[in-house]
């Protein structure tokens, strides 16, 4: 089922919460909201899930309008943040909720049911856990319930809000991977909530960055990581420096120096220059470089970070050098961006 | 200190930490303190009335409560508790999911009315009905102009108890139901159920406890309330008198004996009440933790 968000707006209470905010999210795919807090991306979810109404703007599941549709309408799969397990019920009556609160003829009987949470128990790889409670299993267990619960009512998109956000890090591993195989076996459009950038890099088809309310890029890990197109992506995303520099004529200038970039299709005057650490090139002497002290050094795990003062106004900028490089402190270390990007000065 | 182990989901009471342990003798006093008020102001009183009570021998004891009027004044208190703590179970519930559950204008005054019953004095709430509906009152020619008798017989009486024991459920759940907030009924609903169903499969058995409590607390105060019964009852033996009134009336009669086997009765109530909660305290001490106000 393919989910189409349309110029959403949401406010709280006249506070927005979300501006203007599209996405198409394809079929079957499985997709990220990213952001620090307070981003939206948790609103979004609830949007599309129905638990929230939108202020202004649309929602589609496939060609219908599910804007005004209830959330028990909708048919989503919801996984909460805690999970939300009904603490009375055993497991199987759990993962059964769903079905056992259909309606006439769409009601399974009583059996038929029980066999069916066994069934979502055993894809979840929870089997012989039945009767247990949920205070009676670890964290990771909860999570896997809780999905199992979500998957019971067969949802047209199933939505996960920081699923592994309440675990410990081995378990979030290991639970990573397990969910790209459930979703690679049974083919939900799934979308999920998460501030941890390397989780959605890793798990997601595409991830959409989301910054105040409003959404800076959506791509694929490689596109988000490679290609960014904001100052926020830029810093919110891996590593990133920057530096204030001029345009004059499509060159790159720090102070009064060419530093060795041509921009040719930007615009004169102030702007911020923005590249990763570790994807410099060192080089000798310094005719169009970058050129600076090293401030500060320290080895982070297989390679080295330098804090480098650059030009007469001691701008820090980071980069990553290589452990064997001789550069002491006081050292001069020139340098030239591999792959880099301007932004207008703010 | 001896339990390192954290066992996780269930309450863990702490330990006392030496630093802020009193010495033995002060601990002692501090004990005996405490043990000696509730003797004096607690057991005595209680002992008396069973004393008292069986003073002339269980016979003369059976005998004064299967009189006539007593016999009336423990129907009128059960019927009036079996009509007053039902509306207040329904009433409370509904009052604790508007408060704990949604966002609304005057939320904080309704949950300031919700504790007024404990702030007024019980015979002021009685003087309230009397003044609405008795027969110089607000609505008292119109209710005589269609024959309702309101003040002086059954449905003043219910009234009146409602009134003052209606803080009782709703105080209990709404602290509750504040602390474990949407998020389950949120996944009810995402399930597929409707609002019914989510009430009772989730809301409900989240809160039995506490519910439980509340009425246990609401019962005893019902059959126990006698300020505000007193003033819109009129005392009209084998009517409208109720066991709190009743005693009054055999005691200032001169009869003890009639007196305090009433009132062993409402003792004996006391105690069970006492008993029961203490024993959902023992096993779900976790759920009704939250609870603690008053």
């Amino acid at each position: 089922m393919e989910v189409r968000v349309v110029n959403v707006r949401k406010e709280f209470e006249r506070f927005p919460a979300l501006h203007d905010v599209s996405l198409d999210i394809r079929s079957g795919e499985l997709i990220a909201l990213l952001g620090p807090s307070g981003s939206g991306k948790t609103t979004l979810l609830r949007l599309i899930a129905g638990l929230e109404r939108p202020t202004k703007g649309a929602i589609f599941f496939g060609d219908e309008d599910a804007s005004q549709k209830s959330i028990q309408e909708r048919n989503v799969g919801f996984v909460f943040q805690h999970y939300a397990l009904f603490r009375h019920m055993t497991v199987a009556d759990n993962i059964g909720f769903g079905l056992k609160v259909r309606h006439g003829a769409a009601r399974p009987s009583g059996q038929e049911i029980r066999r069916r949470a066994l069934e979502l128990l055993d894809l979840v790889q929870l089997s012989g856990l039945e009767k247990r409670y949920p205070a009676q299993l670890s964290g990771g267990q909860r999570q896997r319930v809780a999905l199992a619960r979500a998957m019971a009512i067969e949802p047209k998109v199933l939505l996960l809000d920081e699923p592994f956000g309440a675990l410990d890090a081995q378990v979030r591993r290991e639970l990573r991977r397990w969910l790209r195989e459930i979703h690679d076996r049974t083919g939900h459009t799934t979308v999920f909530v998460t501030h941890d950038q390397e989780e959605a890099l890793e798990l997601a088809d595409r991830v959409v960055v989301m910054s105040q309310g409003r959404i800076e890029q959506v791509g694929t890990a490689d596109d988000i990581y490679d290609t960014p197109n904001s100052p926020f992506v830029y810093s919110f995303i891996g590593e990133s420096s920057s530096l204030p520099v001029k345009v004059e004529n499509g060159e790159v200038w720090i102070a009064d120096r060419p530093i060795g970039l041509s921009a040719p299709h930007a615009p004169s005057g102030e702007a911020i220059l923005h590249f990763r650490p570790h994807d410099v090139d060192l080089v000798d002497g310094c005719s169009g470089c970058i050129a600076g002290t090293v401030a500060a050094s320290r080895r982070v795990a297989g390679t080295r970070r330098v804090e480098l003062e650059i030009g007469g106004e001691r701008q820090r900028v980071e980069i990553e050098l290589p452990v064997d490089h001789p550069a002491a402190q006081k050292s001069r270390v020139a340098f030239r961006p591999r792959r880099w990007k301007l932004f207008p000065a703010s | 200190m001896a339990d390192p182990e954290i066992k996780s989901y269930e309450p863990h009471h702490e330990s006392q930490s030496a630093a802020v342990t009193e010495s033995r003798p002060v601990k002692a006093v501090l004990m005996a303190i405490a043990f000696a008020f509730l003797a004096v102001f607690l057991l005595l009183p209680l002992i008396v009335v069973f004393h008292e009570a069986l003073a002339k021998g269980i016979g003369a004891y059976t005998e004064a409560l299967s009189s006539p009027d007593t016999r009336s004044a423990i129907r009128l208190t059960l019927l009036v508790a079996a009509i007053s703590v039902p509306l207040n179970v329904v009433f409370g519930i509904s009052a604790a999911w508007a408060i704990a559950k949604f966002e609304f204008k005057g939320k904080a005054f309704l949950t300031t009315l919700i504790d007024l019953p404990f702030s007024v004095s019980p015979v002021i709430s009685g003087l309230v009905y009397v003044l609405l509906f008795g027969a110089q009152g607000l609505l008292g020619a119109w209710l005589k102009a269609h024959g309702i008798v309101i003040l002086f017989a059954v449905p003043g009486i219910v009234l009146a108890t409602i009134f003052v024991t209606f803080p009782f459920v709703a105080r209990e759940l709404i602290p509750l139901m504040q602390e474990q907030g949407n998020g389950d009924e949120e996944a009810a609903l995402s399930l597929g159920a409707g609002g019914w169903q989510a009430f009772w499969y989730v809301t409900l058995p989240n809160v039995k406890w506490g519910l439980l409590y509340g009425v246990l607390l609401c019962n005893a105060r019902a059959m126990g309330e006698f300020g505000a019964v007193s003033v819109v009852s009129g005392h009209i033996r084998g009517l409208t008198n109720t066991m709190p009134l009743h005693v009054e009336i055999l005691y200032n009669e001169y009869n003890a004996v009639g007196a305090f086997a009433v009132a062993s009765l409402l003792a004996g109530l006391a105690l069970v009440t006492l008993v029961l909660k203490t024993l959902l305290e023992m096993r779900y001490g976790a759920e009704i933790a939250a609870t603690r106000g008053h």
